[in-house]
């Protein structure tokens, strides 16, 4: 499995949450999703930790550093001031002109 | 302040560890030898790594390329230990790592996380309010530099390389690795001069 | 945005980030290492994880599902016990009665 996302793609993490959907483990915070970023750098593949939380097999996925700008995310803070986070592959998505100005 | 403790825990440990020992998983030498090996980790040596980066370029993209590497160099055995980032404060750039979903830490570098890294206020307000944060720790960042929170939120553990203050021109390793605090490490403070040395 | 866990965002206990109800709480500067209690956990937590017997997410995970109202009445190593003696029992590692 090869990363879909390269460096400087902007993209977005999806605004799911399996959190209703029953017991789940989630590396995603939830102040992320629905949020657009960019890829910052690829870290590797790491094996999924919605998995491994549970003991099921767990198979490897892409783990990026995504860079997000910080005042649209709580609407305060500092022009300039950003969020590094890493994110998997199963959980962002591509960021689409139409979705940013909608 | 963290609490004690409470009896019905310590009262919970050793039957853990009893129902453990009897089917043969621990022993109290494999604790004994597993705390030993844990406490022996300290910041000292994230700090000694960045002195060494302060003053060697090649250890220097090193550290900022294979954390692991870099402090295999140190003689710290990173066999099983998630991978290390370390990222580079710069001139108009600061990071500073939180771990607001549990507590990630780098501690084959660092040793144990402090209280306060893993205290509730830390986790919800470094990623809101960092500037807020920073000037609780009594750091001031230079006017014009934009703060970069890092939320630890998978498999990497993450380390920052701070600036090298000004006023260390010549200084052995020892001497730099004197000013490079825990605190430093984690992006809450910034390496300050001994004020007998800033004084000069 | 808000923070607050609605049903459309049920936000996890443990999932802090941004949570309003820290917002004029000061960070307590405490740097003491962990007390015995701690450190023992600590220890056992890494013997069953490089025996195999649980992963680190799986630590998480038993943490995130304590109840609450536990959960913020529980020291941090407190939690941890929580979790790694409810997964070996869960895992049948151990029979729940040894811990009674």
């Amino acid at each position: 499995m090869s990363a879909a996302f390269a460096p400087g793609t902007r993209i977005r993490v999806k605004d799911d949450w399996p959190e209703r959907r029953g017991p789940c483990h989630i590396r995603t915070p939830h102040y992320l999703r629905g949020r657009e970023g960019v890829i910052q750098a690829v870290l590797g593949e790491f094996p999924n930790p919605e998995d491994l939380a549970f003991a099921r097999p767990a198979p490897r996925r892409p783990l990026y550093h995504v860079l997000f700008e910080q005042p649209p995310v709580w609407a305060e803070g500092e022009s300039g001031d950003s969020l590094l986070v890493e994110i998997f592959e199963h959980w962002l998505e591509p960021a689409t002109p139409s979705q940013e100005a909608a | 302040m963290s609490a004690p403790a409470r009896p019905e825990s310590l009262a919970l440990l050793d039957k853990f560890v009893a129902a453990l020992a009897a089917r043969g998983l621990v022993t109290e030498q494999e604790i004994a030898e597993r705390q030993a090996s844990t406490d022996r980790a300290s910041p000292e040596i994230g700090a000694r790594m960045v002195a060494r980066a302060w003053l060697d370029d090649s250890y220097r993209r090193l550290l900022l390329t294979n954390g692991a590497a870099a402090a295999e160099r140190m003689g710290v055995s990173m066999a099983g230990a998630p991978p290390l980032g370390v990222l580079e404060n710069r001139p108009g750039l600061h990071h500073l790592v939180v771990c607001t979903l549990c507590s990630c830490y780098p501690r084959a570098v660092l040793g144990y996380p402090p209280h306060w890294y893993k205290s509730f206020e830390y986790r919800a307000r470094a990623v809101r309010e960092p500037r807020a944060v920073l000037a609780e720790w009594g750091t001031a960042l230079p006017p014009g530099t934009q703060v970069r929170v890092v939320d630890s939120t998978a498999d990497y553990r993450w380390m920052v390389l701070p600036m090298r203050p000004a006023g260390t021109e010549g200084w052995s390793e020892d001497q730099l690795t004197a000013i490079v605090t825990r605190d430093a490490l984690v992006g809450v403070a910034l390496p300050q001069l001994p004020v007998a040395a800033a004084a000069e | 945005m808000s923070d607050a866990p609605t049903d459309a965002r049920p936000i996890g206990i443990h999932d802090l980030g941004g949570a309003s109800r820290y917002r004029c709480s000061p960070v307590e500067r405490d740097e003491a290492p962990p007390d015995e209690f701690g450190k023992r956990v600590d220890a056992i937590r890494q013997i069953l994880a490089q025996k195999g017997l649980m992963t680190v997410d799986e630590l998480r995970r038993g943490i995130e599902s304590i109840p609450e109202a536990e959960y913020f009445a529980l020291t941090y190593y407190e939690r941890w016990l929580t979790s790694i003696s409810t997964i070996m029992v869960e895992k049948g590692v151990i029979p729940a009665e040894e811990l009674r």
